[in-house]
């Protein structure tokens, strides 16, 4: 006959305490993020329309659509893409698979971490100085992009070399004794297990780089733009500055209009969160190990 | 010293063997010859495996791992071959935890010979079946190639292994507790193959099962603390008079 003791009762009860403890924190870490998306729906839904999205500002911004907004900062993530994901891809795999495990390798790493904490305003600083001025794009859609590039590059790095780690190690010393180079292994073993972190990387980049302000305001976004840009060297508006300017430079400003940009702004983060995440999903379809 | 006739696949001589400070292998001096089955028994923590990872310069591998003295494979020392890759398509390795590669069935034995530039599918698939059906494996998976070689039992990933290194048509195959993951039935018609591989290759076969060495081994060679206490036809180590009193306590099971 089993019966219970003082101990065996408090420890079950220790447990549900800290199991209810445990469950409030992340309650309360979830709470804020959907009060935030309950209040955009509500004030800025109303405002959302087919024709919101696809119509240029007018009457000095304080009506009609958000399109040349949308489609620069669509722009801006596209360059920022391009330039940091092969780049930070191919550091990571330097840094994970080939560079010796010394001090310099260490720094490196640290200086990463590092450059993941710069404010983005130092960033944007960066940019005006090393894209805008010194190469000589002006202040255009690929100098913009490129200081966002630079400044989500760490994230980059540091996923893609955290999953290149989880591929365990086992597989790269089996796959090099049968005879096979590093470049190789990497290639037929190591890489392709680790796309699904990869990709995450690349979703959390994404949702940074649309949601920045400060690096795009003096490298390449403008306040309005009568007309769409025409090349990367163009200016462009942003979803992100476009907030800021109508919600503080404007005068007469319909109290919705802001509301709904940012409604916008986060349903767009969300979406291509959604897009890439079902991406990893069908990757990892198969367990492989 | 009778001149020796015979020549060696593997030639080993003062081999050290050392992980940072800790030496594993001190002083090994061991001949194996061409086309036979060498065995090498003795317990744990003796060098066994670390032996086995220089020969095919896995020692590259674990920076703290080093080597001194002269290891020749064919003739030619391992630290003269510039081409390690080459060195170790040579050799085939099989390691006691078997490590199935995340690529399926039919890939991970493809793996070498594809490596090796062989690109025509008929080709391919004979490799596959011949290494497959060598291993004893062909008849389980034959119907499942597709699936993913990591996700076979263990017993049987053991043998994608065997069938991988032996894809590779080795010169020398290199054997690291073959059969922990196996059942003595297949474990007998994996030991059939290897007996028929003698004509073709040379093997060295690191196993803990003593009745094992004695079965398949041309010679057998005795590993002690980090020595090689005794090499010596396996019929002689076994039924002779042994030289060493503690080869002979280890075969007989009175050790320690």
């Amino acid at each position: 006959m089993f019966q219970a003791t003082n101990l065996n009762r408090h420890n079950a009860t220790t447990q549900r305490r800290v199991q209810i403890a445990l469950m409030i924190t992340t309650a309360a870490i979830i709470l804020p993020a959907l009060i935030i998306f309950a209040v955009l729906v509500e004030k800025g839904a109303p405002v959302i329309s087919w024709g919101f999205l696809t119509e240029d500002p007018t009457d000095g911004m304080t009506s009609g659509g958000i399109f040349p907004a949308l489609l620069g900062t669509v722009c801006l993530v596209a360059v920022a893409l391009l330039a940091s994901v092969p780049v930070g891809v191919a550091a990571a795999v330097y840094l994970s698979e080939y560079a010796p495990d010394n001090l310099l390798t260490r720094l490196i790493n640290l200086a990463i971490i590092n450059l993941a904490g710069v404010p983005s305003i130092v960033h944007a600083l960066f940019g005006v100085g090393a894209f805008v001025l010194f190469f000589g794009f002006g202040t255009s859609i690929l100098a913009a992009g490129l200081t966002l590039a630079v400044m989500t590059l760490p994230v980059v790095i540091v996923s893609t070399r955290e999953s290149l780690q989880a591929v365990p190690w086992a597989f790269r010393e089996a796959c090099r004794s049968m005879g096979a180079t590093k470049w190789q292994t990497i290639l037929r073993i190591v890489l392709p297990n680790s796309l699904s972190g990869i990709l995450t990387g690349v979703i959390l980049e994404v949702s940074r780089t649309v949601g920045e302000t400060a690096p795009i305001m003096f490298t390449g976004a403008a306040f309005f733009l009568p007309m769409l840009p025409q090349s990367v060297f163009d200016q462009t508006m942003a979803m992100s500055l476009h907030l800021f300017v109508i919600s503080t430079q404007v005068p007469d400003v319909p109290d919705a209009l802001p509301f709904g940009i940012a409604l916008a702004l986060i349903a767009m983060v969300l979406g291509m969160n959604a897009g890439s995440i079902a991406l990893r999903m069908t990757l990892r379809t198969r367990k492989k190990w | 010293m009778v001149v020796q006739q015979t020549r060696h696949e593997v030639s080993v001589r003062n081999l050290c063997v050392r992980y940072g400070r800790r030496e594993i292998l001190s002083g090994i001096n061991l001949d194996i010859r061409e086309r036979e089955i060498c065995a090498i028994i003795g317990p744990a923590n003796s060098g066994k495996t670390s032996f086995l990872r220089v020969l095919n310069r896995m020692d590259e591998f674990s920076p703290s791992m080093g080597f001194d003295g002269d290891v020749s494979i064919g003739g030619k020392s391992v630290r003269s071959w510039r081409n390690l890759c080459a060195l170790r398509r040579r050799i085939g390795v099989v390691f006691p935890l078997p490590v199935g590669l995340p690529l399926s069935v039919y890939d991970n034995v493809a793996f070498c010979p594809r490596l090796a530039g062989m690109r025509k599918k008929a080709d391919l698939d004979a490799v596959v079946e011949r290494s497959l059906r060598r291993a004893a494996l062909w008849d389980e998976v034959k119907d499942r190639l597709g699936e993913l070689g990591s996700l076979l039992s263990g017993g049987q990933q053991q043998r994608l292994t065997i069938a991988r290194a032996l894809s590779q048509e080795p010169k020398l195959l290199s054997l690291d507790e073959f059969s922990i993951a196996i059942d003595p039935v297949t474990t007998m018609r994996i030991e059939d193959t290897l007996r028929e591989l003698r004509d073709e290759v040379t093997i060295i076969l690191v196993t803990n099962l003593v009745q094992q060495a004695r079965r398949l081994a041309d010679r057998t060679a005795f590993f002690l603390m980090g020595e090689c206490l005794e090499i010596a036809d396996t019929t002689e180590l076994f039924d002779g008079e042994g030289k060493d009193e503690r080869t002979r306590d280890y075969i007989g099971g009175r050790f320690g």
